[in-house]
């Protein structure tokens, strides 16, 4: 395990305004990392998944609730923390919840809000969430894929 | 980072012009305009999604619920001009099997 050569963190006040800066960071770090265009794109889309979680949970319960976003910058990854110290979630009713479209579901048993954590599991490379004190997500993206076995590429939860 | 939506009709075919990003923050507006447009009975509603630099699952879930409203009511609703970053999330998800996709941008950023 390397250390992190860099750590930057982020908060913000849990209202949808402000997701769109968190991109904005997440995009200038990763450009800083050289990671590609399309990758960039993944990244923006999975952690403002994550965001949009917490910041529609929290505003159901507090109004003046907060999200940290923390990047650990390491030589071959990526990795994001998303943290929400308010309310936490049921998990496993979550994890239940979440997957593609099959053919065979009707549109109406289709859930709006259904695909956020699909999303994020499929363009991390790896996703970890705890859900201890508030929830924290973690997601891993690698730089290179080439030469580095990822068999890890599913949630896992620590409880 | 914001969305604008610019909607205009044609020949019995609404068309609704997006530019910006669909996200968190914007997709509740997004919803506004395009669910009472979906609710009226046989009308045509086309999404235009050419200027859309950004989107997430909040608007994935904003066409779900047009989708849901076009089967009550009878009307289509149909995404256009898809660029392949925000086409790549209907094919992850699996998507685009039940929504009308026309037009998809190859290439486009």
């Amino acid at each position: 395990m390397q250390e992190p050569f860099d750590f930057i963190e982020l908060k913000i006040p849990a209202k949808p305004e402000y997701v769109g800066i968190v991109r904005l960071t997440i995009s200038g770090i990763a450009n800083r990392l050289g990671f590609s265009f399309e990758e960039i794109e993944d990244l923006k889309v999975a952690v403002s998944e994550a965001i949009t979680n917490t910041v529609q949970h929290a505003y159901r319960e507090v109004e003046d609730g907060e999200v940290t976003v923390g990047f650990g910058l390491y030589y071959d990854r990526l990795e994001t923390m998303v943290s929400d110290r308010g309310g936490s979630f049921d998990l496993s009713n979550i994890k239940q919840k979440i997957g593609p479209y099959q053919p065979d579901e009707s549109i109406e048993s289709l859930k709006e809000g259904g695909f956020g954590l699909f999303l994020i599991e499929e363009l991390m490379d790896k996703v970890e969430i705890n859900n201890d004190y508030g929830v924290i997500v973690i997601m891993t993206k690698y730089l290179h894929k080439n030469g580095v076995e990822h068999n890890d590429d599913q949630i896992s939860t620590t409880q | 980072m914001n969305l604008s939506i610019d909607v205009s009709e044609k020949n019995d075919v609404h068309e609704v012009k997006l530019s910006g990003e669909i996200d968190v923050y914007t997709a509740p507006k997004l919803k506004e305009t395009i669910l009472p447009l979906t609710k009226q009975k046989g009308a045509t509603v086309k999404i235009d999604l050419e200027k859309v630099q950004y989107m997430d699952s909040t608007g994935l879930g904003v066409f779900i619920s047009g989708l849901k409203a076009a089967k009550e009511y009878e009307s289509k609703l149909i995404l256009v001009n898809l660029k392949d970053r925000v086409f790549r999330l209907f094919d992850i998800t699996g998507l685009k099997e039940v929504f009308t996709i026309e037009d998809t941008i190859r290439g486009g950023k």
